[in-house]
């Protein structure tokens, strides 16, 4: 189970990231989660979207590099220890991350959520649903 | 002081008899040796029986560095490859580098030239002569040495890099006379104060500044932080390298060897011969080349000619400091670069887009130069690494190319103005004229 991820080429100039949320607000796109990687040159803007299609469209449009990257969402309770306890475990069993982010805040069964992309997305998949636990669809979120 | 008054010196009839009779013994000599002028002649309509005296000589074709890049790499030469005894190369204006040769004879005269050249500043045997241009196929570093040497003068064959020790060694070694980039001049001051080392610790006279254009404010800056007359060097691999014209100590332009080079100013559009005093393309036959006797090669530097006699007693005719380029090329520490070589880059690289800016800039006081590149959906990537692989990549192949580092930096796709005619694609923001 994947989650589609928004990535956005970010040329390096003040009033980039500003351009891009506001044609996300236009679109109607609500964000749950962002996650901004900086080089000294470029930044890749990384977004958990509630339409992740129609933002990825949207961004097309108005001749934005953009990606759709499968990405997968690891459900956590919002307390002390719990990133830890996946991080561990992902360590444990010896499966490579490539970048991760977290976002805490929502209410209900899924209080809390880890974005990781991983090296080998099947292995990563299938070691966490072995290890109990629950991977989260985007309609989770 | 000369070193061969009676040329330097000579009457402008005496000088243009001599032109003449070289001219039409060189027009023979490529048309029977060199396939590319025979047909370029005979195209035109002329015969070597045609050019009879400098007179006759706008009747010749022009030769251009896309000629040297069709006949690449020896088939512009006019001797056997045996008699040629060394090669120099530049930049091109795409791929292929512009390659040159030289006879021994060749080789003898770029020395007389320089030797003339040193000779106007004050230089004689005595002196000792630090050579900071690079040395190797660029001609900068062996042509200041061939002529410094055949002087008979003490070289110091400094080339570039590692200034600090270049500084020591001008402290340690009392040189007397610098050959550089004005912009390595500058340089090696600013590493002095960081040294802590002052004017008065050299023992500098004399500079002999080129492959670059500079302005008369920097003269007086390096003049002031290095305590030396600072005088100008002109030349170009296709014609022969650093020397074919050099100011003397009046410093009211640069005196041409017009018994080897004959000049000529044109108008750029149109390839009119301009008057004496008129500014416009400079021009240059070469006249006792032997193996690269380049017919009215266009420079595409903007000058001036006069034939008015120095203040120095030369009568050599003198060109006006390089003003300018009539076409795209730009000097970056002392390397030609031009545009359309970044974008054979970018083509042969594919995924990006032929569409770039240069931004060319003096930080402290060396140049750097950035080019903007599109970001396009076959380059984009969601990991930073793999961008920055190709950012890398293309890093590389540029510097391979150019021969002088660039940064490469990824900008919006269709953020570059797209070209209408002549696109815009320099910006320069070092203020050098």
């Amino acid at each position: 189970m994947t989650i589609k991820q928004v990535s956005v080429f970010l040329e390096n100039r003040p009033g980039r990231l500003a351009e891009v949320l506001g044609l996300l607000k236009e679109n109607k796109v609500n964000i749950y989660a962002l996650y901004v990687s900086d080089t000294t040159q470029f930044g890749i803007l990384r977004l958990i979207v509630d339409q992740p299609e129609a933002a990825f469209a949207a961004l097309k449009e108005n001749s934005m590099t953009a990606t759709l990257t499968d990405v997968i969402g690891v459900s956590m309770q919002d307390e002390c220890g719990a990133l830890y306890e996946i991080i561990h475990t992902i360590k444990e069993e010896g499966v490579s991350i490539e970048y991760m982010y977290a976002f805490a805040g929502r209410k209900g069964t899924n209080p809390a959520a880890l974005v990781i992309r991983p090296a080998d997305m099947r292995e990563m998949i299938d070691m966490l649903q072995s290890k109990g636990f629950k991977l989260l669809s985007l309609e989770e979120i | 002081m000369y070193w061969n008054e009676e040329i330097e010196c000579m009457s402008k009839e005496q000088m243009c008899e001599l032109q003449s009779k070289r001219l039409v013994d060189t027009v023979k000599r490529v048309y029977e040796n060199v396939p590319f002028y025979r047909k370029k002649m005979e195209e035109m309509g002329v015969m070597p029986e045609d050019i009879r005296s400098v007179e006759d000589l706008h009747k010749l074709p022009f030769t251009t560095k896309m000629d040297l890049r069709d006949n690449y790499p020896f088939n512009t030469f006019a001797c056997p490859m045996e008699d040629v005894v060394r090669i120099h190369a530049s930049s091109g204006t795409t791929g292929k580098q512009t390659v040159v040769g030289y006879t021994e004879q060749d080789l003898e005269v770029w020395a007389e030239c320089v030797a003339r050249g040193m000779t106007a500043l004050g230089v004689t045997k005595k002196d000792r002569v630090h050579v900071s241009y690079g040395y190797g196929l660029f001609t900068g570093g062996l042509g200041a040495h061939g002529g410094a040497e055949y002087l008979g003068a003490t070289v110091v064959p400094a080339s570039t890099g590692n200034t600090s020790r270049q500084v020591q060694m001008l402290v340690d070694f009392q040189s007397t006379v610098l050959c550089c980039t004005p912009s390595y001049a500058l340089y090696i001051a600013d590493e002095m104060q960081k040294m802590g080392i002052t004017k008065d610790q050299l023992n500098l006279k004399f500079g002999c500044f080129g492959a670059e254009p500079w302005t008369e404010h920097m003269r007086a800056e390096i003049e002031n932080k290095l305590g030396l007359e600072a005088h100008d060097i002109y030349g170009l691999s296709e014609i022969m390298g650093p020397g074919v014209s050099m100011d003397c100590t009046e410093k009211t332009g640069l005196h041409i060897h017009a018994d080897h080079f004959i000049p000529e100013i044109i108008n750029p559009e149109t390839g009119e011969v301009l008057p004496e005093g008129e500014e416009g393309e400079l021009v240059f036959t070469c006249i006792t080349k032997q193996a690269l006797p380049l017919i009215r090669y266009r420079t595409k530097d903007l000058s001036r000619l006069t034939w008015e006699t120095c203040g120095c007693g030369r009568t050599l005719p003198r060109m006006e400091k390089v003003t300018g380029r009539c076409d795209d090329m730009l000097i970056i520490r002392g390397v030609n670069v031009f545009p359309s070589q970044i974008e054979s880059v970018l083509l042969e690289y594919g995924q990006v887009e032929p569409h770039y800016m240069i931004y060319v800039d003096r930080k402290g006081l060396l140049d750097t130069m950035e080019v903007h590149v599109e970001m396009t959906e076959e380059l984009f990537s969601d990991a930073v690494r793999n961008i920055e692989a190709h950012e890398k990549k293309l890093r590389q192949r540029l510097e391979s190319v150019l021969g002088i580092s660039a940064a490469v930096k990824l900008v919006e796709p269709r953020s570059i103005p797209r070209s209408e005619g002549k696109a815009k694609r320099v910006i320069d923001n070092r203020k050098l004229v």
